[in-house]
């Protein structure tokens, strides 16, 4: 049995300490999100934050995990308070069969938090391990663009509610 | 085992089944096809499911029902169908709630394949919805007293001119639905469009976005349970050694399933099914047979199998001859649906019955093939289509089906959840097959084509199921059930052939189909089928025929078009592309155009490309492509920009990387490493898709148009960057490369 920390809450984990985070979030959590693309790392479906970065959750032993803060989809926002990422993903419609799009979405989040205002070209080098086959990419590139810019807006409609 | 249970429609509305769908109505089969001798047949799917209730139901408190036995793939038409649905009933999109392919509940549509969705299903829903509003109109008519001339509908509602108003929900009785459709409809008048023609957005986003259930692979049924097959290592494989003492050891292991060569385990959690199968596969020992061709002489070996030979053009006209002759041969190596998201199913078998969650393309003929390889009746059986990974056509979807069904009546009244691994969908899912053209026209004084041979070489492009021969879990079963022969798919529509008849008028013509029987890989129908390489070869041809007449390649396909909206998709896409002869690109870069009408009866679509090859490296890449396209009357017009954008990028990847690789006993590409799509550096700049839109014309399906045109602009550009002109997929760096130097 081993604590994890996922979306801000503390989960007693009863798993093999060699399950692959995936497994965990999926089986044991119950959550949807993190999807099993190819189990070897090359595709990104799995991608989840961990301690701010994106981290490939298929080949990431729950063992290794043991005090770090997991982020997942879910974690981010709900259909009805959709954070900035998942609010620019449905308004650029940027999804056909939406099977990498979490991952894509991850990926994405993580590079915002650190740099929040990308250039395309760091977007699509950031996004350069995760896997689209619908072709959806020109969609997922104005997402992550707009979803920059929803993050500035939030940001200094905050800084202006808090007087700074 | 117990007597089979037979599911009916009742039953399963009562509650009797796992999906309860409450509304009210009590006759009703969606099963129930045309009757005999039926009249004049309705438009679309109306024509082999006429009764109007198998396509809409209204309950008393006016909540309204589509049913569709198409299945979403990830193309948006769940959305279409309730733009459909909601304008022709005039209620609010939101009024309208779409269920989707089901054996229990929805009408029997084959496949969700071939463009098919919007010209069948949704026209069916189309007219449906038309005829239910005036059998609404009339049922508030004879109630109030007054003539249906004076009645209106809005809002879920009849309204009478005195302003008294009945609900839908009001006005439906029991059986009023029941009636079959007319032969027309009083359609409405596309001016008046409010929810049609708009770019609503897809019903299905929001919970992909938060991590909502959205698939199969999200399914957790209680008491579920994993499985994982152990599939043998090449095609034909007996199992020679098992032992599986060591892996019933394991923690969590439940069961060891083997039937023949059919092998799986079952366990409590995920990853202990998945260490479970890896210990299981390291105890099994196989009989392979080295017998699969050559990959580097694909040209000879589909032109040396036998073959069964058909004309399918011969158009001659003595007056006209060519005097300049030019010959090409283009190839086409096995290409990989490889979708993002391996197959996935779950499978319940309790008190005699199977229900099947599974992102198969037709639930009734995997029904079919799924009941016969578990000897139970069909009605016994239920598929229930849930969406998976994009699929682009026939991949694991239905295999995986077939593997959850046979491992979950090893384990009566537990569902039981198969995924397949990365490398089982890279090395079994049924491949793209490869193809030959050989090309041969003739110009006369004029630049014009007198003379045109088109010959192409390929298997079927459709082993999908129907017969339980075509499913691995039955191939490899103890009672094993053989491959059924392949046929050719019939014109129009064509398989190998499809697109092989150019839309072009040449004054004489001869296409002949070198159908292939024998199938040296496993294939089946994959995005566009034979249209992708066969455009692909037409239309580099054409512009090697335009340099040949000194001609503009636009200006060149049009001298040879009468098609007045073929003509128009090509203006339109050289207009927006800023099209003008012997433009010079900036250095490095070319300019290509190509065009085709899908099947020569779906969607119009012409691309323009510029694509930049580094000279050094031999590597292109697409920076930017315009299309225009005509798929008649437009639904969502951003769902259909999103397919288009898609169908480009897709056909990129095909074009400029993808071919699946095998030594003489096994499939080589088994994953993303050794099988290599486009990533992100590889994406253009831009996509422009223009929409030319039909009013009140018929809905063509668009979703593998853009396939072939986006292949063979890409190969145009290249050739008009290098001057060196490719002609075998894909046209990988290497080629390239090759091409420059030579």
């Amino acid at each position: 049995m081993m604590t994890l920390k996922v979306n801000g809450h503390d989960t007693q984990i009863d798993a093999d300490p060699d399950t692959p985070l995936l497994y965990v979030l999926r089986d044991d959590l119950k959550l949807n999100a993190a999807k099993f693309g190819c189990g070897l790392g090359q595709c990104g479906s799995c991608t989840v934050i961990v301690d701010g970065k994106a981290v490939l959750s298929c080949v990431t032993p729950l063992v290794l995990l043991e005090g770090k803060q997991v982020t997942t989809l879910e974690g981010l926002g709900t259909v009805s308070a959709p954070a900035p990422i998942q609010r620019a993903f449905m308004e650029e419609q940027a999804a056909q069969c939406g099977y990498c799009i979490a991952g894509m979405m991850m990926r994405a989040q993580a590079l915002l938090l650190r740099n929040p205002k990308p250039t395309d070209a760091e977007i699509r080098a950031e996004l350069q391990s995760n896997l689209c086959r619908c072709g959806t990419h020109m969609r997922i590139l104005r997402a992550v663009h707009r979803a920059a810019r929803l993050m500035d807006t939030a940001d200094a409609s905050a800084n202006e509610r808090s007087g700074r | 085992m117990n007597a089979p249970v037979v599911l009916d429609r009742r039953r399963v509305l009562q509650g009797g089944g796992a999906l309860i769908v409450s509304f009210s109505l009590g006759r009703a089969f969606a099963q129930e096809g045309a009757p005999a001798g039926a009249a004049s047949k309705g438009p679309g799917s109306l024509a082999t499911t006429p009764y109007l209730d198998s396509w809409l139901r209204i309950d008393s408190d006016s909540r309204i029902t589509a049913f569709t036995g198409k299945a979403e793939l990830g193309q948006g038409f769940k959305t279409a169908f309730q733009q459909i649905a909601a304008e022709e009933l005039d209620v609010p999109f939101e009024a309208i709630n779409v269920v989707t392919a089901d054996t229990q509940l929805t009408a029997n549509e084959g496949y969700t394949a071939g463009s098919h969705s919007m010209q069948d299903s949704g026209t069916a829903i189309l007219n449906a919805a038309a005829q239910v509003r005036e059998l609404l109109i009339a049922e508030a008519a004879a109630r109030l007293g007054l003539s249906v001339e004076g009645l209106s509908t809005e809002n879920g509602a009849v309204v009478a001119p005195d302003g008294r108003r009945l609900t839908y929900g009001e006005l439906v009785a029991t059986d009023m639905l029941h009636v079959q459709a007319q032969p027309q409809s009083k359609l409405k008048d596309p001016a008046i469009f409010k929810v049609m023609a708009h770019a609503v957005p897809r019903v299905d986003i929001p919970a992909k976005v938060t991590g909502g259930e959205a698939y199969v692979q999200d399914m957790r049924l209680p008491d579920m349970v994993h499985a994982r097959v152990v599939r043998p290592p090449s095609y034909g494989a007996q199992l020679v050694e098992c032992d599986s003492s060591a892996v019933e050891k394991l923690p969590g292991v439940l069961k060891v399933v083997r039937d023949g060569n059919f092998l799986a385990v079952v366990a409590d959690k995920e990853f202990r099914a998945i260490k479970a199968m890896n210990t299981l596969a390291a105890a099994t020992k196989w009989q392979e047979r080295a017998n699969l061709p050559k990959q580097d002489d694909l040209l000879n070996v589909l032109t040396s199998l036998p073959s069964q030979d058909s004309t399918i053009l011969d158009r001659s006209d003595s007056s006209v001859s060519g005097q300049t002759t030019l010959v090409a041969t283009y190839t086409r190596p096995y290409q990989s649906h490889g979708s993002i998201g391996p197959s996935c199913a779950v499978a319940h078998f309790a008190d005699g019955a199977m229900t099947i969650w599974t992102h198969t393309q037709g639930v009734y003929p995997d029904r079919q093939a799924i009941a016969e390889m578990l000897r139970m009746p069909p009605a016994s059986v239920r598929l229930i289509h849930v969406e998976g990974s994009g699929c682009y056509g026939h991949n694991g979807a239905d295999d995986a089906a077939a593997d959850a069904a046979l491992i979950a009546r090893a384990l009566p009244d537990r569902p039981v959840r198969v995924q397949w691994m990365r490398e089982q969908e890279h090395a079994w899912e049924p491949f793209g097959p490869a193809m030959v053209t050989k090309l041969k026209a003739s110009l006369d004084a004029m630049g014009r084509i007198a003379d045109w041979n088109f010959a192409v070489w390929s298997n079927t492009h459709s082993m999908r199921p129907g017969g339980a021969g075509t499913l691995l879990a039955a191939q490899h079963m103890a009672h094993s059930v053989a491959v059924p022969p392949a046929k050719p798919l019939p014109l129009p529509e064509g398989g190998g052939d499809r697109n092989a008849i150019p839309l072009y008028t040449f004054a004489n013509a001869h296409v002949v189909h070198h159908f292939i029987p024998e199938m040296p890989l496993r294939i089946s129908a994959m995005r566009a089928l034979g249209a992708y390489h066969n455009v692909f070869s037409i239309e580099s041809f054409m512009d090697e025929l335009a340099q040949l007449a000194g001609a503009d390649p636009v200006e060149f396909r049009l001298r040879h078009l009468e098609d007045r909206r073929g003509r128009d998709v090509i203006e339109r896409a050289a207009q927006e592309f800023g099209w003008k002869r012997d433009r010079k690109p900036p250095a490095g870069r070319g300019y290509g155009f190509a065009f085709a009408r899908y099947k020569n009866l779906a969607a119009y679509c012409a691309i323009a490309s510029e694509v930049e090859v580094n000279r050094e490296t031999g590597r292109a890449r697409l920076v930017r492509a315009v299309a225009a396209v005509d798929s008649g009357q437009v639904v969502n017009p951003d769902g259909l920009t999103n397919q288009i954008e898609g169908a480009i990028v897709q056909s990129m990847s095909w074009t400029l990387y993808e071919s699946v690789s095998f030594d003489d006993t096994r499939i080589t590409s088994i994953d993303w490493q050794t099988y290599p799509i486009l990533r992100f550096d590889a994406v253009p700049d831009r996509i422009d898709v223009h929409i030319i839109n039909r009013p009140g014309q018929p809905f063509l399906g668009s979703g593998e148009t853009g396939q072939g045109p986006a292949a063979a602009s890409i190969a145009n550009a290249i050739a008009h960057a290098t001057g060196k002109r490719l002609r075998d997929l894909p046209l990988t760096r290497k080629r390239i490369k090759e091409a420059i130097d030579a």
